[in-house]
């Protein structure tokens, strides 16, 4: 037993250790982005606010455990009452989480509400999934193009590469083309598949969304602030599913207009300065 | 009245005897032991499958497996704990106790509750052939949603076949403990008065028999899109794959609760017993159970937020699934009122139902949280659901096995098991299954979605953690193996009522349970709880 | 063997089962060989299911021989009969999964292909109006006659209410112990059981010869022939069953007190009656 007991120890020493001494000891990520649509920051404030009820009702529900956990034992010499029921105590804990309930019920309504709210796009993107990567049209306007994993990544993420994917920049999360977006712009998207469902997932818009073959799932977005956002396919979608990441590249609206009649022009290196200065913009702004 | 048997187990001797007495058995004890044993086989190679996917995931880059192969791995994991591990371990302790709690000789149809059991092996075994088939296993996930479960390779039909074979071995187990539970209680046994491990069970049961009809037919269906040319799932002749999300989870969220109900039925049990003091609020459990069970028929769709349903339907089977968190609320509060001013004591099946009681709530935190369906379009598909299911599924349904296994052990084996070793069992598992699970919260929250074998470099420090929790925790469970072997070669002999604190029928009969009990039915004079 | 003593009978242990088990899991794995083109699954198919057949045989042989030898009291009795009840809603809820399937494809997914859902249907499906019957979208070219109500469906409904009806007479018969008119039900009973499934057979050859209605015909194809399909083979399993019962009933294995055979079987047959009526408005009437 005591021998048990020390390996245990040395197991959670040595466990503490190995997670002290990992290479990438900055990131230990937490929670959810707060994003950047007025939506992801509903959805995130929403996702706090449930997070502070059920933390609350944690602490009492157990904390009301753990004191009879220590005081109500037998070793204790305590004797067992032997009521075993109350009829007003259970009303009550039925209907005060119930109300707690309702209170969560309100916000959540009304955010879904507004999600769903298609009306008034100033633009649409068609996202048609495949196995694996993403095709994106923006409708009315002559440009479309495929999103497939950057080949750095693809390489390394073999099977016996031997790259070591800490040494690859944005390890699976980096696209040949990414989707270029306006930024405080009603964004209507089509979401849309050619073969089996996939999910269309950038975690700073707030949402995900399935693309169903034959059908149209329709969702939006208005992206407040310029910037890279990374995301992935998040319905499993086969061999390929880990492999086909999102990439969203929010750029102010004058840059997006140079950008669009670039590309639709089929000049790559006028669409790219386009790009460029955008993110020159961004670093002049901080 | 008293029943007829005609055999007594001496009669089985030689290779013979012994194939003749587990093949043949119309016993509910020999077929409950059945049902225990292989749903621990099945545990291991469930649990090895989980071993390696996590050191797949122990470090970013691929390593260990191909990702197809990983992709069958995490479909048959799945696939093996659910129907092979989880619902098969229920069934058997049902076998067992139902019978003992209730007074009567038998399950109410031996022969067929025989066939209900010998059809499992024969699924079980045609599943798992299906990795070694050309094009490997299933690999869609274990939620076989189409079109990706049509792509599969020659397993399909296999995977197909399989599940309904599982399916009527369940649908005609869950039969017959309706029938053992409605028809064979000792006289005075009232439905108020049945132990709740039996009421849970009964209500079970019933979903059993709802639901697993209906995952038939979607199956059906899917093989009949595959080689019969019907279009249930394509758009192009008018159908729609989410049509058999609809269906499989009209199944599949039943199917949830067929692990989670008997569980609650088993901490009821055990909590009044180490407590010494009667279960608090009786009828609002049951009442409570039932709920749940009704409840369980109008949410499917809450995993299916981000499938494109129309707001009318989000915003139903958000309400439906947030109101599920009363009924289970008010068993929680009852558990804990139960311990409350209790003379408590805490061996090992009572340490398992209280690590149980208090993981499991986290579980349903992170339920309530994923209700929210504006917020679930974040969650879903994340490690975040990973976590949830998996604080439900292991520290919910599975410790309450370990609990029940634990707390009856001695009535199955007439021996004591031995006590520190089944500490070391819990103390390990609860430390290794948070230090495994918890993190998948974090990264489910930070953006991993599941269901891949590898991430981007972000994820690597939880990842780890996790695959270490997850090896100490799968090592941790030889310590089970071992307990539960030790402890049927011998060790301290049992008492009829193993524990100061038990009520009920089955610690009446001697430890072990003789072959044949209640062969005359007891008169029941006060409430078994 | 055990003594009628009046107790409940737990019966020896069966080797049925374990037969049952080997015949089934041959049967499914030759089907399983056979549709993926394997030379051995024809013939793995029809040994397993010969298998299966000797088990049903003989289980219920033993089944039959115990219940004349009097070892069925009334509490197995019960048993029996619960164990039918619930057998039997699980049928409706397999039954089920097929009514729902057409409901959603009536009222959510062709709606949605042929315009309630606009974005769907002009991107995808070129603003292409559906009604029902239909094949799809991507079928609507292809010509084929819906199956309507009259005549076959219509006389086949009444057959089979006829049959209920004279099935309930023999069972009046029985408890009455009129042997001769229980009898004779009996086999008539049997015989509209076998015209409706001969009827349903043409009705079958029809469509598929003359109508060009087939299972790959779109949602309407199948689900007319998922759902007349299975209620049919309903009907060829509860024939073959009142077959046996009314060969039992020649052979005084009933008497007017004790027949669960005979009222086990009444319950399917009535039951295969009613998923009819609902077949008969639901697939053929709207």
């Amino acid at each position: 037993m005591n021998r048990i007991k020390r390996l245990a120890g040395r197991g959670a020493i040595a466990l503490a250790l190995l997670v002290i001494a990992s290479p990438a000891l900055a990131e230990w990520v937490l929670n959810m982005p707060e994003g950047v649509t007025s939506t992801s920051r509903e959805v995130y404030s929403l996702h706090m606010q449930i997070f502070y009820i059920v933390v609350v009702i944690g602490v009492l529900v157990f904390g009301a455990m753990i004191f009879s956990i220590v005081r109500h034992r037998k070793a204790r010499g305590v004797k067992p009452a032997q009521f075993h029921h109350s009829t007003g105590v259970e009303i009550v804990w039925t209907i005060i989480p119930f109300l707690i309930l309702v209170s969560m019920a309100v916000p959540a309504s009304t955010t879904l509400i507004d999600m769903y709210d298609t009306s008034g796009a100033d633009m649409r993107v068609k996202v048609t999934g495949y196995q694996w990567k993403w095709h994106y049209k923006y409708m009315d306007e002559d440009v479309a193009f495929y999103s497939t994993l950057a080949t750095d990544s693809n390489y390394a993420r073999r099977l016996g590469s031997g790259v070591d994917p800490t040494s690859v920049e944005n390890y699976l999360r980096e696209v040949d083309n990414r989707l270029i977006l306006p930024t405080n712009t009603r964004i209507k998207f089509l979401m849309t598949s050619n073969d089996v469902i996939h999910s269309w997932w950038v975690p700073e818009l707030g949402w995900k969304k399935d693309t169903v073959p034959g059908y149209i799932n329709e969702t939006w977005t208005e992206i407040q602030e310029p910037g890279v956002y990374r995301g992935k396919c998040a319905e499993l979608c086969g061999r390929g599913h880990g492999f086909m990441p999102v990439v969203v590249e929010a750029v102010e609206p004058e840059r997006f207009q140079e950008w669009l009649a670039a590309k639709k022009e089929g000049d790559t290196a006028a669409a790219k300065a386009a790009l460029d200065r955008a993110s020159g913009d961004a670093v002049a702004r901080r | 009245m008293t029943a007829t048997t005609e055999h007594e187990s001496e009669e089985y001797s030689g290779l013979r005897g012994f194939a003749a007495r587990w093949l043949f058995t119309t016993n509910h004890k020999d077929i409950g032991t059945l049902y225990l044993l292989w749903s621990l086989l099945m545990f291991f190679v469930g649990g090895a499958m989980a071993m390696l996917i996590r050191a797949e995931l122990f470090q970013p880059g691929m390593q260990v497996v191909d990702p197809y192969f990983y992709n069958q791995m995490i479909t048959m994991h799945a696939l093996v704990m659910i129907f092979g591990a989880v619902m098969p371990a229920f069934v058997g302790l049902a076998n067992w106790m139902v019978p003992l709690m209730i007074g009567a000789p038998d399950m109410a149809l031996p022969r067929m509750n025989n066939w209900s059991f010998w059809l499992l092996p024969f699924a079980s075994l045609m599943l798992l052939s299906t990795v070694f088939l050309p094009g490997g296993g299933p690999s869609g996930g274990w939620t076989l949603y189409p079109p990706l479960s049509l792509q599969m390779g020659d397993a399909f039909p296999f995977l197909i076949f399989s599940i309904h074979i599982l399916g009527i071995s369940s649908i005609m187990g869950a039969i017959n403990v309706i029938a053992t539970v409605l028809n064979m209680r000792a006289p005075g046994m009232s439905l108020m008065r049945m132990p709740l491990f039996v009421w849970t069970w009964l209500i079970t049961a019933y979903l059993l028999i709802a639901v697993m009809p209906v995952l038939a037919g979607g199956i059906t269906m899917l093989l009949t899109d595959q080689y019969f040319g019907t279009t249930f799932f394509s758009a192009a002749g008018g159908g729609d794959p989410v049509l058999f999300q609809h269906i499989f989870w009209f199944f599949g969220h039943p199917e949830v609760y067929i692990m989670i109900l008997p569980a609650f039925g088993i901490l009821s049990e055990i909590i009044p017993t180490f407590a010494r003091k009667p279960l608090f609020g009786y009828s609002s459990m049951v009442y409570a159970t039932a709920s749940i069970a009704f409840l369980s028929f109008i949410v499917w769709a809450h995993h299916m937020f981000t499938a494109g349903m129309p707001l009318a339907g989000e915003l139903f089977f958000m309400y439906a699934t947030m109101l599920i968190a009363v009924p289970t609320g008010v068993k929680v509060f009852n558990w804990v009122a139960t311990m409350w001013r209790g003379a408590m004591t805490f061996e090992t099946p009572m340490l398992f139902a209280v690590g149980n009681v208090i993981l499991f709530t986290i579980g349903g935190f992170s339920g309530v949280m994923l209700a929210i369906a504006p917020a679930d379009f974040q969650y879903h598909d994340t490690y975040f659901v990973v976590a949830h299911f998996h604080y439900v599924l292991v520290s919910g349904a599975v410790f309450s096995i370990i609990a029940a296994v634990y707390y009856w052990l001695p009535k199955w084996t007439g021996h004591m098991y031995n006590e520190s070793v089944g500490k070391t069992h819990f103390w390990l598992s609860v430390i290794f299954l948070n230090v495994l699970f918890f993190p998948q919260h974090f990264l489910g929250l930070a953006g991993m979605n599941r269901r891949i074998p590898d991430y981007a470099v972000q994820f690597a420090d939880w990842n780890m953690v996790s695959s270490l929790g997850g090896f100490g925790f799968g090592v941790s469970q030889l310590l089970f193996l071992y307990v539960i072997i030790r402890c049927m070669r011998g060790g301290k002999r049992a008492e009829a009522r193993a524990w100061e604190g038990a009520k009920g029928l089955e610690w009446e009969v001697p430890s072990p349970a003789p072959h044949h009990t209640f062969d005359t039915p007891p008169r029941i004079e006060t409430a078994g709880h | 063997m055990s003594e009628a003593s009046g107790g409940y009978y737990v019966p020896h242990g069966s080797h049925w089962p374990i037969i049952g088990s080997i015949g089934l899991t041959t049967m499914l794995v030759g089907v399983s060989g056979y549709l993926q083109g394997a030379d051995w699954g024809m013939w793995a198919s029809l040994i397993g299911a010969l298998v299966l057949l000797y088990m049903v045989f003989g289980w219920f042989t033993d089944v039959i021989k115990e219940g004349v030898q009097g070892y069925y009291n009334n509490q197995v009795d019960a048993s029996f009969r619960w164990g039918m009840i619930w057998f039997i809603f699980s049928e409706v809820m397999f039954f089920g999964a097929f009514f729902g399937a057409l409901l959603y494809a009536r009222t959510l997914s062709i709606p949605w292909l042929s315009g309630a859902d606009v974005a769907t249907n002009q991107v995808l499906w070129d603003g292409v109006s559906l009604g029902w019957p239909t094949a799809g979208p991507s079928q609507r070219a292809e010509e084929f006659t819906p199956m309507g109500p009259w005549p076959l469906p219509t006389i086949n409904t009444l057959i089979l209410l006829t049959s209920g009806v004279t099935l309930t007479w023999a069972h009046h018969a029985l408890k009455e112990n009129r042997r001769l008119a229980l009898i004779g039900f009996m086999w008539a009973t049997v015989a509209l059981g076998t015209v409706f499934i001969g009827f349903q057979a043409y009705e079958y050859y029809e469509a598929w010869t003359h109508l060009n209605l087939k299972l790959s015909t779109g949602m309407y194809g199948s689900t007319f022939f998922m759902l007349t399909g299975f209620h049919g083979l309903h009907v060829v399993i509860g024939t073959i069953m009142l077959l046996v019962i009314a060969l039992r009933c020649m052979w005084g294995h009933f008497t007017p007190d004790g027949h669960f055979g005979f009222e086990g079987v009444a319950w399917y047959w009535h039951f295969v009656d009613v998923v009819w009526l609902g077949l008969y408005v639901f697939v053929y009437i709207l």
